[in-house]
């Protein structure tokens, strides 16, 4: 009987194939709003306006992109570091239609203006629902495949993921308590100030959680599977698994500073955000020291490459936003595009580098291969993608410092030295380099599409068999 | 007991667990099973070839 199981690859398959497409329909409408900066008159009547497609654009990278990446890859390692196959498969399917309808529906309320105002929570309370159904079942199946685990230790990478599904299940039912006054419009329930730390609260976790601790999950199991040896130190993903968890979830607060939330939260804030530094860095060391002795695999090896350049854009991101915390940075940064660099250095270079390396781990074993149709374009792809992360924040980093230099400039008569539009006037050759990158960025995925396209051609689906727990050979 | 005195005792309670977890992160007797746990991601191989699966349904 134990021979004839086989794991439940077809989910898996599916999110892995909508992570790419996805992930080619998110960043293609972070090019378009881009662009409209550069070009306003590409504004095109409201349902394409600017302030409408910049959600389509952050809710498509992160939860239809993201999303998607972060199932593909948590059910196949429960699968196969648990030995057994998913529990529940009915409602691991569910989760895959259920997901999708999501994002379809975010993908016509957006742009029609149906929001609820919240940051990466726009969405309104119909889809709310349905998000935290298709959550729970989420928790569900992989919590559930956990407890049948035919294994003594569950693997680093699960803690990871589960910090992640539970995070984000509780994140996402309490900030989005709200009173529906219609079928497509409803009000916080939270009044003032506690409604935007409560935002916050979410906001940052999004980032801690969503963006973190389930790419962290992707981290500990693909880059010890394509280096091909265990993670560096075990012990230090333990402490560094629980000391995210005790200090992400204070950090919030500095996405306040200086407004009527109250001073003292603020420093917590800070303060927390600091302290964040040292486990963001030991993971980022473990997971680049798993290399340590194999480092000449880099050279030949361009899923190594997207997973380790992931790595050191982890670590100059989580660099980068406790510097940004500290109140008198924060004074410079804030509103600025620095922020808008920050968040891509992490996205682009941290969250996208890691989902693309696993995914092209992954897709090939869907079909029953060990490498994708061409390695030579995930070279490509490894390229184009790093300048334009590079051309991306860069042009961002220099925008920002400048505009906020140039609204702080007073004149000795106390009198502002620069008017609001004419910071706007200074930014655009830098919107336009960001434009570039962009573009960059978007060709690498379309590769990575025909890649995947050309490894599926012709390929049945395939199903991986169960294997009992076998000796290390490692 | 005002509501202050259990928010401190919480955060207190928080670093307290956070240091003990720390502590037996580093102890000599979790080290075996942590070796154990570091090679579950070997313990199977997913080359399709060798574990010899089969192409069931369409692409």
């Amino acid at each position: 009987m134990q021979s004839q199981a086989t794991y439940n690859y077809n989910v898996v398959r599916q999110f892995s194939i909508m992570t790419v497409v996805w992930g080619v329909v998110g960043m293609l409408v972070g090019v378009i709003v881009a662009a409209q900066l550069v070009w306003p008159e590409l504004n095109l009547g409201e349902w394409l306006h600017f302030g409408r497609l910049r959600p389509l654009h952050t809710n498509a990278v992160i939860f239809a992109f993201g999303g998607c990446a972060l199932f593909a890859t948590s059910y196949f390692v429960v699968q196969r570091t648990c030995h057994t196959p998913l529990f529940a498969p009915g409602l691991a399917t569910f989760t895959f239609w259920g997901w999708q309808l999501v994002i379809v529906l975010a993908a016509i309320s957006l742009p029609l203006g149906l929001t609820s105002g919240k940051e990466y929570a726009e969405l309104e309370w119909p889809i709310d629902i349905l998000i935290a159904v298709v959550w729970v079942s989420y928790a569900i199946v992989f919590f559930g495949t956990i407890a049948k685990r035919k294994t003594s230790h569950i693997y680093v990478a699960n803690w990871f993921f589960g910090g992640f599904i539970l995070t984000v299940a509780l994140l996402h039912i309490v900030n989005s308590a709200a009173m529906p006054v219609s079928l497509t419009k409803s009000y916080s329930a939270y009044a003032g100030v506690q409604d935007a730390m409560i935002q916050w609260w979410y906001g940052h976790n999004a980032v801690g959680f969503f963006l973190t601790a389930g790419f962290l999950g992707m981290m500990y199991y693909f880059v010890p599977k394509q280096a091909e040896r265990p993670v560096y130190s075990y012990r230090l993903s333990v402490v560094h698994f629980w000391a995210l968890i005790f200090t992400y979830m204070w950090a919030g607060p500095h996405h306040l500073h200086y407004t009527a939330l109250p001073d003292w939260t603020q420093s917590v804030g800070m303060i927390f955000s600091l302290i964040l530094l040292a486990p963001s860095w030991g993971g980022m060391i473990n997971g680049v020291m798993t290399l340590s002795g194999a480092w000449h695999k880099l050279r030949t090896d361009p899923i190594l490459k997207f997973l380790i350049t992931a790595l050191s854009f982890y670590g100059m991101s989580t660099f980068e936003g406790p510097m940004m915390s500290i109140k008198t940075v924060n004074a410079l940064s804030h509103y600025t595009d620095w922020t808008v660099g920050h968040v891509h250095s992490g996205a682009l270079g941290w969250v996208a580098m890691i989902s693309i390396g696993s995914m092209y781990y992954l897709i090939p074993r869907m079909y029953g291969k060990t490498q994708m149709y061409s390695v030579g374009l995930i070279n490509t792809h490894f390229w184009i993608a790093t300048i334009g992360i590079v051309l991306y924040i860069a042009s961002m980093w220099i925008a920002g410092v400048m505009q906020g230099l140039m609204w702080r400039a007073t004149n000795p008569d106390g009198t502002l030295t620069y008017s609001f539009v004419e910071s706007v006037k200074a930014s655009y050759p830098f919107w336009a380099i960001r434009l570039l990158g962009g573009v960059l960025f978007l060709t690498g995925m379309l590769i990575m599409f025909y890649n995947m396209v050309k490894t599926m051609a012709g390929e049945k689906a395939y199903e991986a068999p169960v294997v009992a727990p076998a000796a290390a050979h490692a | 007991m005002d509501i202050n005195d259990l928010r401190s005792l919480v955060t207190v309670l928080g670093l307290a667990c956070f240091v003990a977890i720390c502590i037996w992160a580093y102890s000599r007797s979790a080290r075996a099973g942590f070796e154990e746990a570091a090679r579950l991601p070997f313990t199977d191989d997913d080359a399709p070839a060798l574990s010899g699966g089969r192409h069931s349904k369409e692409g």
